[in-house]
């Protein structure tokens, strides 16, 4: 038998299963092999079979359980441990937690809207003015810009998507921030103090350098994703919209974008949460009021700002507790915002893959 | 079919004002140009700009004794961020030893074991995503409750080095998981099929084939989820809290570069305002050139994304 084989060999050298079979190891079939494809290597581990053979593969596949189930654990454990830390300020003000808008944590008043309402406005204002700005630029880095530009371009961006957000921060509080008491506050006081969003003492710090700060922080974020989107929109989108005798801009919006808008949108959504989750830099820059701000000058709060900022000067329980609860709310709230993006995104890619 | 309906959709796709509104529509493009461009010259511009002023401002500071000695009394002149350095190795290192393993786990469960219809896989990856979006100060408040805080549900440790190392790993982990899963999904199945037909275990061809092909893959985000994390500030103001001196214990307060910038930031003295442009230049370009280095180190080797 061994000798038929060989003569075989020598006949057909390519021969994988008859060269496996030389070896005297065993054969998996080419078709099924590339049946399984990836699935293959998943089915081994969990299988009963695996885990009687091999020791290692007990110990191994036991680790990676090991490894999901804390990290379940932990994120139940946060929304878990959050949830307890916040009953007594739970008990302490009850839904007028949410709806007050009195802060006095000397008499044990703790109303939060204000921090809710500079959250919606500078998050929302920040992602306004860094979606246009971010996705601007993204189109052009991909469409436009010369050809020695992009690689740099895109390097750099990406770069500034890791300088940390206390850096940001500093510039903000120590240079940005002056300069928009010093320079742009009283101009915009000047000329535009009749619409009653820019009047107001100019201080610098502010709601206006918070959203600047948190805008400067989201472009490369948005910049570098949607580019990432726009990377993968085929050339035959653009040649096709070309040879129609469609101008740059009429091949952009109206073959581009609406091939890539699934990533563009996530980049937004992506960015939403962290606009709404950013600490530090805004934090730094908001100037710290709980009052709902009424220009584009007064001072603020926003809920990850008023943990970092209070949670030195919270030593009683009930100040402590409550600053749990803000954590909550913006655990539960980001949670969401996460969760849904993850859910659409999955559903956009499981569409675009239907449709190519 | 399929292509019907692209046919379909091109047609509708011609520019509706075809030869009679030739200049408004060269106008148009024109316009689109110049603004994206003017978009890109305020982005870039900026960026550039800020990270012009880091250097001008830090590169001045630094200087052997600011990197080598301890914080300076009050405004006094000299000193330096000795103790944040040290801290920041601790910290990161403490984050690295809990954050770097699991983080890679997790993403050979993503990648190579959860199979796509399983509902306990699917609850994991969702968790992995939502929680790469979590604010990293509610981790802060979830380790200074368990960890930092005395009473209650806690360890009781205090502010300390280990309370910052496992908020930073647990901030961490999602990160690496998910950069790990995209990464060994990029090594063809053939590789994993090859190894398991010749008869070696999955254990040994999961560490032994398939995660030394997507090494440069995972050795980049492993370095980025590093500079991430030693750029967290927030947490640590919950759970490190900041030390003026060097500190080895893991169970004292400690600094790190982030704290020493924001306790800077905050001050009203030039020279501790000058520290603080120090310490951000020496932490963004630890950042950079690690980003440097590896872009270089992985240009056109390991795995290719198509």
């Amino acid at each position: 038998m061994k000798e038929v084989i060989e003569e075989r060999i020598q006949e057909e050298p390519g021969d994988a299963p008859l060269q496996a079979r030389k070896e005297g190891l065993p054969f998996v079939g080419m078709e099924r092999a590339t049946e399984i494809d990836t699935a293959g290597a998943a089915a081994v581990v969990p299988g009963r079979a695996a885990r009687s053979r091999n020791v290692g593969d007990v110990v191994f596949g036991g680790l990676i359980r090991f490894s999901v189930i804390l990290f379940l654990v932990v994120l139940a454990g946060v929304l878990f441990v959050l949830a307890v830390e916040a009953i007594p300020s739970i008990r302490n003000s009850g839904l007028g937690f949410l709806t007050g808008i009195v802060w006095n944590p000397t008499e044990n008043i703790y109303g939060v809207f204000p921090a809710i309402f500079g959250t919606i406005m500078v998050g929302g204002i920040a992602l306004l003015l860094a979606s246009v700005v971010g996705v601007a630029t993204a189109i052009y880095l991909v469409e436009y810009a010369p050809l020695w530009l992009r690689e740099p371009a895109g390097f750099l961006i990406e770069l500034l998507a890791y300088i940390p957000s206390v850096v940001y921060g500093l510039w903000g509080l120590l240079v940005m921030a002056p300069w928009l008491g010093t320079t742009v506050q009283p101009w915009l006081k000047q000329n535009l103090g009749w619409i009653p969003f820019f009047d107001g003492p100019p201080v610098g710090v502010g709601v206006m350098a918070a959203t600047l700060i948190l805008a400067i922080m989201l472009v490369p974020l948005i910049v570098s994703l949607s580019r990432e989107a726009l990377l993968v929109v085929p050339d035959s989108q653009r040649e096709a919209m070309l040879a129609l005798g469609a101008t740059r801009w009429e091949v952009i919006r109206q073959a581009i974008v609406p091939y890539a808008h699934g990533g563009i949108f996530g980049a937004i959504i992506l960015s939403l949460g962290r606009a709404l989750g950013e600490t530090m830099a805004v934090a730094m820059t908001i100037g710290g009021a709980f009052r709902i701000p009424k220009t584009a000058m007064d001072q603020g709060y926003t809920l990850a700002s008023v943990i970092a900022n209070q949670f030195g000067e919270a030593a009683d329980p009930i100040y402590l507790s409550t600053l749990m609860n803000v954590g909550l709310v913006l655990f539960v709230v980001t949670a969401i915002i996460n969760m849904g993006a993850f859910f659409l995104l999955r559903r956009m890619s499981r569409m675009q893959g239907a449709r190519a | 079919m399929n292509k019907a309906q692209t046919i379909g959709k091109t047609k509708r796709l011609v520019p509706r004002s075809q030869p009679a509104n030739q200049g408004a529509r060269r106008v148009r493009s024109v316009l689109a140009h110049t603004l994206t461009g003017l978009c890109t010259l305020i982005s870039v511009g900026l960026l550039v700009y800020l990270l012009g002023f880091l250097i001008v401002k830090g590169a001045g500071v630094i200087s052997w004794e600011f990197l080598t000695s301890e914080a300076p009394a009050t405004n006094e002149p000299g000193g330096g961020i000795a103790a944040s350095l040290y801290g920041t190795g601790l910290i990161v290192s403490l984050s690295v030893l809990m954050g770097v393993p699991l983080g890679i786990l997790l993403g050979i469960y993503l990648a190579e074991v959860a199979s796509a219809t399983s509902v306990f896989a699917n609850i994991a990856r969702m968790a992995v995503n939502t929680f790469t979006g979590i604010p990293s100060i509610i981790v802060g408040l979830f380790v200074y409750t368990l960890v930092v805080k005395s009473g209650g549900l806690s360890l009781g440790v205090g502010f300390s080095a280990l309370g910052g190392g496992i908020a930073l790993a647990i901030i961490m982990i999602p990160i690496l998981a998910r950069t790990a899963e995209d990464v060994l999904r990029l090594v063809p199945g053939s590789i994993r099929e090859a190894g398991l037909a010749l008869g070696i275990p999955f254990w040994r061809v999961t560490l032994g084939v398939v995660l030394p092909a997507a090494r440069a893959g995972i050795i980049t985000g492993g370095v980025l989820a590093v500079a991430r994390v030693a750029g967290e500030t927030a947490p640590l103001v919950l759970t490190a809290l900041g030390n003026e001196y060097i500190n080895w214990n893991i169970s004292e307060p400690t600094d790190e570069l982030t704290l020493r910038i924001l306790k800077y930031a905050r001050s009203p003295f030039e020279t501790q305002h000058a520290h603080a442009y120090g310490a951000a230049f020496v932490l963004v370009m630890g950042v950079a050139i690690a980003a440097l280095l590896l872009r270089l180190a992985t240009r056109g080797r390991g795995i290719k994304v198509q």
